[in-house]
């Protein structure tokens, strides 16, 4: 051990992340003051974004099991059955202020590192997803936020392309709260035989720790500590930028490519005895939560690690965040099995260290033990802190600037809303994902509600699927952390019924400011509170996800939001739903407990309206029990099309189901006005449980008899004509006003 | 009749070639690093990134030991498809004339498009109607064909050009909206369209893919009867 003198300060511990406090009682675990690569590695595994110190308590509340449920949180990601001895892998992560300050490798390395958590579980990755957040495009800010916009896009399409895992959903918003805190989450699922599903948990004392894949080189230290668990300076300095940029990773989706074929076949020839993949805080972190998970010890020697330059110390070697790397255990007799499969691949492979009896986790230089530390301490020890939610008695955020005129027409409105940053079509962004590789992609993007993969279908069977929507309405959280955040549960599982999916099982991605201030922290504790009961109530348990906090700038914190990632299955995928309207003469209804409010809506937002302080008031169950009634009509093949009511309300949902469809529609919505809603709300009012189907008019009859439904015209001609306030609009006009993002990108 | 499909480290779309071409016969994967073309009647250079596309998209697949072998096979007149990076590859191994220059958009795009069919009497487009519109989901970021004036000129006295985008479906700027071509003795055929991903109406919007394999086995019975 180097002696005292050469044993870093506690000013540099504070510099590392740590507090005071929380350097002194590493000192009391280590029984002296840590030396630098034990400090490193402390830091490291107890900053907020590895021992998720400010959330764990809260996330104990999250309902986790269900009869679907095969892996739950804590390993790499969660995994439920699907059907046919198969298992569906899933999980969300964020990739926040890397994409703040690169936004291209920023993006480009969240799908990476959520692909390498997919197939550490021993599953094959069959989809990407994505959820963006972003300044406005216009405005002031505007040329940053379509610099990072771009940047985040090309580097997931560079990503996800180039590894041939198709995207196939996702979602973005414009608000100015991310302007200088954009996120970036990425979702991924995997598929793989439930019999296949492995664990990270380190086993059997003197197996050999395996690294294989990229080399390791000083990229991306520090990133989960200084980077991801702080808040941001001024994010729109390009100076502080360029200081942060050599903490994010560069990825390589072709050194992936081979590495996840190498994982793939590495497990299938039954070589490995546990697998964890290298993310945050890199070898520290995979080494000792693999030790931590199976209750021993690990011994990893830095000169057997292949490097990328010369000189590296022992602690940059351990918290590297190098992309493209696993960290596998093989008995002694299968590792020359797994060297021959590593050359096939044209990966590194490299014995690295042994499991041990020890439940330390030593690094050795060689012959010289250069830290050594108890896995327990690491892992375990951090200490975890309670939240002191205080509920703000102002106003967070400001309002934003009206870009509509209050006394607007309803046809003006509409268009309006149609052409805005939130409600404007994604194909722009969209066409640059390849949704169609592996041959299993039933319903792209704008096709459906959700996006449908096809299963494998057992003899002579039907072809069963599953379903996937990622949501999560940060606005509408910020007016009412737990009801916004039941509503963003709830659009993904309505998503889910429009295609004729039950749920299975929920991911989530807790992006939230700075916990440590008591209106963050109780935003953070009514979302959960939101989110564990409607996770209950649809019985969709949470399977895993992360937290990413600190998303704030200068300028104050992000909308907080809940990004929701849902997973369902489909009986028969030549059923699936679709949204746009596809016959004419078929008759249109509005179905469901639709009680839409201006509240916190868009057309709130385009005037220019502070957010309220609370979301009306709405029937969780019932909008459950609307969410059953459709998913039935649509399994039955009843329905020609369903759209779930969400941003821009009714009106919006025609223009979009017609725009699908390529089809006009003519509506009179009298007699909802009289009976339920009043006029401009059930035009552009939001809320959940609200549903636009189209379909013959028995089977409208037929659904009439399980859940409120009005049938409000029907399908046919040019345009989209309302009456009762008159609106008339050509195809060509909507799809003019929708096709607007192309703009940004010219 | 055996298909062999090529499979580099980087290939993306080759299980997916695999499973169109089992629809009309047999089909195994050959491993970039091997000679032996495992008996095939028909290779499919399939999509992706092949070696990740480093130097230039196709450049270091040409020189795999598998491609010397598919260049003799081509060179006896067995049927070659290439498929987006497969018709990369071929364009670099020259079995086929021009090259695929970046999408005049500059950016990855993935879209469903139209193809006119020009030639329907090849080993590859038999099964089609002339002037037939397949609808093909396209998807790379460097499928701008191109060949100079006298390369077009001649490959159009001998009915090189096989599929052509149709109107207002060229996307990535390919001269004379040309989508497909066939080399010079017919034998040997790539598109940046993916036929391979139009084989089933509940997966690919479209079957129109089909026609391409089918038509290889007709040529192939042909060949054989």
């Amino acid at each position: 051990m180097p002696d005292s003198a050469t044993l870093p300060t506690v000013e540099e511990a504070l510099a590392l992340g740590l507090t005071r406090e929380e350097y002194e009682l590493v000192c009391e675990k280590q029984g002296r003051a840590p030396n630098q690569v034990e400090l490193a590695m402390y830091s490291l595994l107890w900053s907020e974004h590895c021992a998720y110190k400010h959330s764990r308590k809260l996330l104990r509340t999250l309902p986790t099991e269900g009869q679907y449920v095969l892996m739950g949180p804590g390993e790499n990601a969660g995994a439920v059955d699907v059907g046919g001895g198969l298992a569906c892998a899933f999980k969300v992560e964020s990739h926040n202020h890397p994409s703040a300050v690169e936004p291209f490798q920023g993006a480009a390395t969240g799908v990476g590192g959520i692909l390498r958590d997919i197939f550490a579980i021993g599953a094959r990755p069959i989809a990407v997803l994505d959820s963006l957040r972003f300044g406005e495009p216009s405005g002031p800010a505007g040329a940053r936020t379509r610099y990072l916009l771009d940047g985040a896009v090309s580097g997931i399409s560079h990503y996800g392309n180039s590894i041939g895992v198709p995207t196939v959903g996702g979602e973005v918003y414009f608000e100015d709260p991310y302007e200088q805190n954009c996120l970036v989450n990425a979702m991924a699922l995997g598929l793989a035989r439930s019999d296949q599903l492995v664990s990270s948990a380190a086993a059997g004392p003197g197996n050999v720790i395996v690294l294989f894949g990229a080399s390791t080189g000083r990229d991306g230290i520090g990133g989960a500590s200084v980077l991801a668990s702080a808040e941001l300076g001024a994010g729109d300095s390009d100076r502080e930028s360029a200081d942060m940029r050599p903490t994010v990773q560069v990825g390589d989706p072709f050194e992936e490519k081979k590495l996840l074929e190498c994982s793939l076949e590495l497990l299938e020839q039954g070589l490995l005895v546990s697998l964890q993949d290298l993310g945050a805080a890199g070898l520290t972190s995979s080494a000792a939560e693999m030790a931590s998970k199976g209750e021993v010890g690990v011994d990893i020697d830095v000169t057997k690690v292949p490097l990328r330059e010369a000189g590296m110390e022992p602690f940059e070697v351990m918290v590297s965040e190098s992309q493209e790397r696993m960290l596998c255990v093989v008995e002694p007799h299968n590792v020359d099995a797994v060297m021959g499969l590593c050359e096939k691949w044209e990966v590194n492979g490299a014995a690295i260290g042994k499991v041990t009896d020890s439940q330390r986790m030593r690094v050795l230089d060689g012959s010289e033990l250069v830290g050594d530390m108890a896995v327990r301490a690491l892992v375990d020890d951090c200490p975890l802190y309670d939240l002191h939610p205080v509920k703000p008695s102002e106003p967070i955020y400001q309002p934003p600037a009206p870009r509509l005129a209050s006394d607007a027409t309803p046809t003006e409105t509409l268009l309006a809303l149609l052409a805005s940053p939130n409600i404007v079509s994604r194909r722009p962004l969209f066409e640059q994902y390849d949704a169609v590789v592996q041959s299993r992609t039933v319903r792209r993007p704008e096709q459906a509600d959700a996006a449908v993969l096809a299963l494998p279908a057992a003899e002579g069977g039907p072809v069963p699927a599953l379903a996937v929507s990622i949501d999560g309405n940060g606005r509408r959280v910020a007016a009412d952390p737990y009801r916004g955040t039941i509503a963003a549960v709830l659009e993904c599982a309505s998503n889910l019924a429009c295609v004729g999916a039950e749920p299975l099982g929920t991911t989530n991605n807790l992006n939230f400011g700075n916990p440590e201030k008591g209106h963050i922290a109780w935003q953070l504790t009514e979302a959960v509170r939101g989110l564990g009961e409607a996770c209950r109530v649809l019985q969709a348990p949470i399977v895993g996800g992360n937290v990413s906090l600190y998303n704030e700038g200068s300028t104050g914190p992000i909308y907080p939001t809940p990004v929701i990632g849902m997973v369902g299955r489909l009986p028969d995928a030549h059923r699936a739903g679709r949204l746009g309207f596809q016959r004419a003469g078929e008759a249109i209804a509005l179905v469901g407990p639709f009680d839409p409010s201006l509240a916190a809506g868009e057309l709130e937002k385009l005037h220019g309206l502070p957010l309220p302080d609370e979301l009306e008031q709405f029937d969780l169950d019932a909008v459950r029990d609307a969410q059953l009634a459709i998913r039935d009509a649509v399994r039955a093949g009843a329905l020609s099309s369903a759209h779930d009511i969400a941003e821009g309300g009714l009106a919006i949902a025609l223009a979009e189901c017609c725009l699908a469809g390529g089809l006009g529609a003519e509506v009179g919505l009298g007699e909802v006005f009289r009976e339920h809603i009043p006029p401009p709300a059930v035009l552009f009012g939001e809320g959940p449980g609200g549903f636009l189907v189209s379909g013959q008019d028995d089977a409208l009859l037929e659904l009439s008899e399980r859940v409120p439904l009005w049938v409000i015209g029907s399908v046919g001609g040019e345009a989209l004509k309302v009456a009762d306030p008159a609106i008339t609009i050509t195809l060509a006009e909507l799809a003019d006003a929708h096709g607007g993002l192309g703009a940004l990108f010219s | 009749m055996k298909f062999g499909v090529l499979q580099f480290p980087g290939s993306c779309d080759e299980v997916d070639a695999l499973g169109a071409a089992r629809r009309v016969g047999d089909a195994e994967l050959i491993w970039h690093g091997e000679r032996d073309l495992r008996g095939a009647d028909a290779i499919v250079v399939p999509g992706g990134f092949s070696y990740g596309d480093y130097l230039r998209a196709g450049a270091i697949a040409r020189f795999s030991p598998a491609m010397e072998s598919v260049i003799a096979f081509a060179a006896d007149g067995g049927l070659v498809l290439g498929i987006c990076n497969g018709f990369q590859v071929l364009c670099e191994a020259r079995l086929l004339p021009g090259a695929l220059l970046g999408n005049a958009n500059l950016r990855f795009t993935s879209r469903q498009v139209d193809l006119e069919v020009v030639e329907p009497e090849t080993p590859f487009t038999s099964a089609c109607a002339p002037g037939e519109l397949l609808s093909i989901p396209a998807k790379h970021s460097s499928g701008r064909y191109y060949a100079d004036a006298p390369t077009l000129v001649a490959m159009a006295e001998r009915g090189q050009v096989v599929l052509r985008y149709a109107a207002g479906e060229n996307f990535n700027g390919s001269v004379e909206d040309i989508a497909g071509v066939r080399n010079e003795a017919g034998n040997v055929f790539g598109l940046m369209p993916h036929p391979e991903h139009a084989v089933d109406e509940l997966i690919g919007g479209s079957a129109d893919g089909l026609g391409i394999f089918q038509s290889m086995r007709l040529a192939l019975e042909g060949a054989r009867a």
